[in-house]
């Protein structure tokens, strides 16, 4: 009972940060606010018994990527530009009619934590029985990841290094000056 | 530099302590939550840490930009090369039973490797992320 | 009476929307970065809100727990977390070169700047 209470206030304090990134001005409040809403995402995750995931999200959108955001804002100016009325109807209404679609798409899943819903029943118990004697990891996550679905992993591996080759072709790195280091102006 | 005084006293505490709690989340992703990812991205913050506090030229010398740049292919050869080993010794790509004597000693050895090659990669990757952005000169 | 049983799923919906509103409404490019970011995240939600069951625990297996919850979602979303953090990457940095190029990041002073060649 107490876990539903902290999920449903975790997910509350989340929708009024994304509220409030949609009403600021000050992009460096924004990044700010990014940061704010990875870690109750993670704290979300851990709620729900992921903790792996919730472990990679907040290192990952907490960390690195607040960082980034940042590192732009600094080239890249810090105010968005203001604009006369706040509310187009245009988008509003699309972006009410995708979601009555969703909600109404997503009515007929299987409660919550249910058991005997389908998505459990078929693969997941096959790797959480196999996997001790199989491959003898206690952390199925792991062992799904690195081995059942390595493949994928090494895919994974190579989207990353294939962004880290895209932005240093957009880029690019300083060139070291070889003359004097003592005034450092940093 | 001394109004920042407080940042590099605690900066040199707190980065070797990053590390080796990166070195743990690496190794120890078998028996608890962790990995490669989580283990590449944690020891990558250590050295963004330090280039905040002392300097983007600083952290440049500690780890070069070519090095970083062979570690970032090191690490996604050393997953590809543990799958073409498995092919060598007679079985599928990536099948890791082959590694070893006994299957799960085999496993083991195979997720060890991997999520090696894995960590290196993140880790080089969102150094070298950093590097590129902060480095840019801003000619306004 | 259906939907307080899938509200978690109802709520990352809400978030989801919030971060499309974002994309499509606001002009300057660093924030509709930030409205994809809180898309992606909320769809993260929904796929691990799925992989819960009641009663379980985290997917490592330990002594005494009857029941785990579901560790695929996990994985997929895994992945997903990190890639979606190397494609901000690349979106940050065209924005940069961007900047640069136009001396501006709003969408609308980019297009009438376009309009000129």
């Amino acid at each position: 009972m107490i876990e539903v209470a902290i999920d449903v206030i975790l997910l509350a304090f989340m929708a009024v940060v994304a509220l409030a990134v949609v009403r600021m001005h000050d992009l460096f409040a924004v990044a700010m606010l990014f940061a704010v809403f990875s870690l109750l995402s993670a704290g979300v995750f851990t709620v729900m018994d992921a903790a792996d995931v919730a472990f990679t999200e907040a290192a990952v959108g907490a960390g690195v990527s607040t960082i980034l955001m940042l590192a732009t804002l600094t080239k890249t100016g810090r105010e968005e530009r203001h604009i006369r009325s706040a509310v187009r109807p245009v988008p509003l209404v699309v972006v009410f009619t995708t979601g009555a679609l969703l909600i109404f798409g997503t009515s007929d899943l299987p409660r919550l934590g249910d058991a005997e819903a389908p998505v459990h029943t078929h693969v997941a118990p096959r790797y959480l029985e196999q996997s001790e004697e199989e491959i003898g990891i206690p952390n199925v996550v792991t062992s799904v990841l690195a081995s059942y679905r390595g493949y994928d992993t090494l895919g994974e591996t190579t989207v990353i290094f294939t962004a880290g080759v895209a932005v240093l072709a957009l880029l690019g790195l300083r060139r070291r000056r070889r003359t004097a280091r003592t005034e450092d102006d940093h | 530099m001394l109004h920042h005084i407080v940042l590099r006293v605690i900066a040199k505490f707190i980065i070797p302590v990053i590390m080796v709690f990166a070195l743990y989340v690496q190794f120890h992703g078998d028996y608890s939550p962790g990995g490669g990812f989580q283990a590449g991205v944690i020891f990558s913050a250590a050295l963004i840490l330090y280039g905040l506090v002392f300097g983007l030229d600083n952290v440049m010398d500690v780890l070069p930009a070519d090095l970083l740049k062979t570690l970032a292919a090191v690490g996604v050869l050393l997953y590809a090369g543990v799958g073409f080993e498995t092919m060598l010794l007679g079985g599928n790509f990536l099948d890791y039973d082959l590694l070893a004597e006994r299957a799960t000693e085999g496993q083991h050895l195979g997720i060890l490797l991997v999520e090696l090659g894995v960590g290196i990669t993140v880790a080089s990757v969102m150094l070298l992320l950093y590097y590129a952005f902060v480095g840019r000169e801003v000619d306004r | 009476m259906r939907f307080l049983q899938l509200y978690n799923y109802e709520i990352a919906i809400f978030l989801a929307m919030v971060g499309f509103y974002v994309v499509v409404s606001r002009g300057n490019l660093v924030k509709k970065v930030t409205g994809l970011f809180i898309f992606q995240t909320s769809v993260f939600v929904l796929y691990i809100s799925m992989g819960v069951v009641l009663g379980g625990s985290v997917p490592i297996l330990t002594e005494g727990a009857q029941r785990y919850s579901n560790p695929l979602p996990h994985v997929l979303i895994l992945t997903a977390i990190v890639v979606g953090v190397a494609t901000t990457a690349v979106a940050l940095a065209l924005i940069v070169r961007i900047k640069e190029a136009y001396g501006t990041v709003e969408e609308d002073e980019i297009h009438q700047q376009d309009q000129y060649f």
